[in-house]
């Protein structure tokens, strides 16, 4: 009975927790609410992958239309492992969020705090669900004007502009994508994505399609801050609630991702990519991203700005993938996009740990810290490891793929790309060790314990993860070439 | 030549108003300023999509007695969800320039980008 019911409860279990989230007095109870919800829709994704690599692709008529007329959920493979990564690092926060969001966010704003959270929550699973074109758009709306709202409640006064600096752009992000939806709809006539992917063959040599497929490109690029459309991102990283940055960080980009993939090689013909420059423009933007981004990561004093740069370059990585457009390069992007939310979630704790503390994380105050917290010194290590690419994490596998591919395709540039990228990577990331561990304390600085069990362990549960698909790599990648043939690429 | 340019007019329409909206976007400071050209960007949108639903003699999609030709309905029903978006986003727009007013005195972007690199 229920079996039949999980994509749509996992999202309207969290939409009807947000006003009740919202409602609920001030204290304890709302973050209690959103604990509950998160897990209870962790547990149901988790159920959701198993019936559908069980029994295979469910499609589910919301009010009982046929589709293509009415809206379709249909969950594959693909859907399934995004909609389990998106609620389960939403899981993982929760238990982090509640003496992080006590001591960063205004008493009377926490109900409202995660009201916004599951809103935010609501649509980054919504989009994974959902198998139709505009319905994306609307959760793609939902979920980031939760996330301006969220943005704007970090405690210095540039939240607010950089939540206004990210509402203005993702507008335009996201109006592009709908322009493109439209003018795509006018040709074909439906918005669902299995009937679109039947119909685009026969007009895909009009310049209507062309012109709607460069404005959803560009919409969705925006959205998940590919180079050089980022500028939004590092602000917002910087300036938000420490468990707003860790969640979007490892949530928000990724299901950028995924719609990005969705859309160049299921809805639209798989070799779009390769006949058209797309291909070339993904590579060349990947190559810019990883290198410049890097760059400007060393020179970063916020470490929060740091990761936040480093972020925009690992997402060059993706973009890397995206552009060979083969088999090997596409299963390394979406292990990539696993293992960056692992990572950067890792890394985002440990340092909303060190703000937990010393109320900062400019380089020059976080002097001598790694000797007093050891745990959250050793999650970034591990975390930073992992970014580098150090065998053993789960970092160097999504790399290793990606130079396997670079080498397939004979494109020795992105080799070099990819390893003076890792090596510029060690170099922030040595950097920050260096100011936690190595420079004597500040003595201004009181000295400081460890953060309480309850932010440790979410760390460390994210810790552990990056060791563990560091040495296990048959599920990931298992998991990803499943997905990546569900998509409809398949290898030569 | 002509047939192309009358033709296709309220395409030319939505690109036009498109492009000032996108102008004002990016070249003006005042926060709200920007607000009203991303309305304009929005607006358009929602124009192309609606112009783009006429059916050629086709009345509006009402059920009427005696009408056999309807324009499509579905572009419409979109339209209404995209407005209700593009509600929100204003209001949300807005209400940050408001904090922002009260937080730097000044919704002049210049004016802010100079009160965040004097601290």
């Amino acid at each position: 009975m229920m079996q039949g019911h999980l994509c749509i409860l996992l999202v309207v279990i969290p939409l009807f927790a947000a006003p009740i989230a919202a409602i609920l007095p001030r204290g304890r109870l709302p973050w209690a609410a959103a604990l509950i919800v998160t897990s209870v829709c962790f547990v149901l994704a988790g159920m959701q992958l198993w019936s559908v690599v069980q029994d295979g692709v469910v499609s589910y008529e919301l009010g009982g239309w046929a589709p293509p007329w009415g809206i379709e959920y249909r969950i594959d493979a693909v859907n399934a492992f995004m909609a389990l990564i998106v609620s389960g690092i939403a899981a993982v926060t929760l238990p982090y969020a509640l003496l992080s969001a006590e001591k960063e966010i205004p008493e009377h704003l926490i109900p409202l705090f995660y009201s916004a959270f599951l809103l935010c929550f609501t649509g980054l699973l919504g989009i994974t669900l959902t198998g139709d074109i505009f319905n994306v758009f609307v959760f793609l709306e939902i979920s980031s004007l939760s996330s301006y709202a969220l943005i704007s409640l970090g405690r210095k006064r540039q939240a607010l502009t950089s939540a206004y600096q990210y509402l203005i752009m993702g507008t335009l992000g996201a109006t592009f994508f709908l322009i493109g939806v439209g003018l795509i709809y006018s040709q074909t006539g439906t918005l669902n994505m299995v009937d679109l992917a039947a119909r685009l063959p026969q007009v895909s040599s009009l310049n209507t399609i062309h012109t709607g497929f460069a404005f959803i490109i560009t919409g969705i690029a925006l959205k998940l801050a590919l180079f050089p459309l980022h500028l939004w991102l590092p602000n917002a990283y910087t300036y938000a609630p420490s468990v707003i940055t860790l969640f979007l960080s490892a949530t928000a980009t990724k299901v950028a991702v995924y719609v990005m993939l969705r859309i160049l090689f299921s809805v639209f013909p798989s070799d779009f990519v390769s006949t058209t420059p797309t291909g070339d423009l993904f590579l060349l933007s990947g190559i810019a991203g990883i290198i410049s981004a890097s760059v400007y990561a060393i020179y970063q004093v916020d470490v929060k700005r740091l990761l936040a740069y480093s972020s925009v370059a690992q997402i060059g990585y993706i973009a890397l993938g995206i552009g060979f457009a083969s088999f090997t390069s596409l299963t390394a992007t979406l292990v990539h996009l696993f293992n960056h939310a692992l990572m950067k979630g890792a890394l985002f704790m440990a340092i909303g740990s060190i703000i937990y503390r010393v109320g900062k994380c400019h380089m020059d105050s976080i002097h001598g810290l790694g000797r007093q917290m050891p745990w959250t010194f050793g999650a970034i290590i591990v975390g930073g490891f992992s970014l580098i690419g150090v065998p053993g994490t789960a970092g160097f596998i999504s790399k290793w793929y990606l130079v396997l591919t670079a080498i397939e395709q004979d494109s020795w540039i992105s080799v070099v790309v990819i390893l003076v990228g890792s090596l510029l990577a060690a170099v922030y990331i040595g950097k920050l060790i260096e100011a936690l561990y190595f420079k004597p304390a500040v003595d201004s600085n009181p000295a400081v314990n460890e953060v309480p069990f309850s932010m440790l362990a979410p760390t460390w549960i994210l810790v552990l993860a990056n060791i563990y698909f560091g040495l296990n790599t048959e599920l990931t990648v298992g998991v990803a070439e499943h997905a990546i043939r569900v998509l409809g690429v398949t290898a030569e | 030549m002509m047939d192309f340019i009358i033709g296709h007019y309220n395409y030319w329409v939505s690109i036009f108003l498109m492009m000032v909206g996108f102008y004002a976007v990016i070249s003006r400071g005042n926060l709200v300023k920007k607000i009203i050209g991303m309305n304009v960007f929005q607006v358009s949108v929602f124009l192309l999509y609606i112009s783009i639903s006429t059916v050629e003699q086709g009345s509006a999609p009402i059920f009427t007695e005696g009408v056999e030709l309807y324009s499509n309905p579905l572009p419409h029903v979109l339209i209404l969800t995209a407005i209700v978006v593009g509600v929100a986003t204003t209001a949300l727009g807005l209400a940050l320039v408001v904090r922002i007013k009260e937080a730097y005195g000044t919704i002049e972007e210049d004016e802010i980008h100079e009160l965040d690199h004097t601290l």
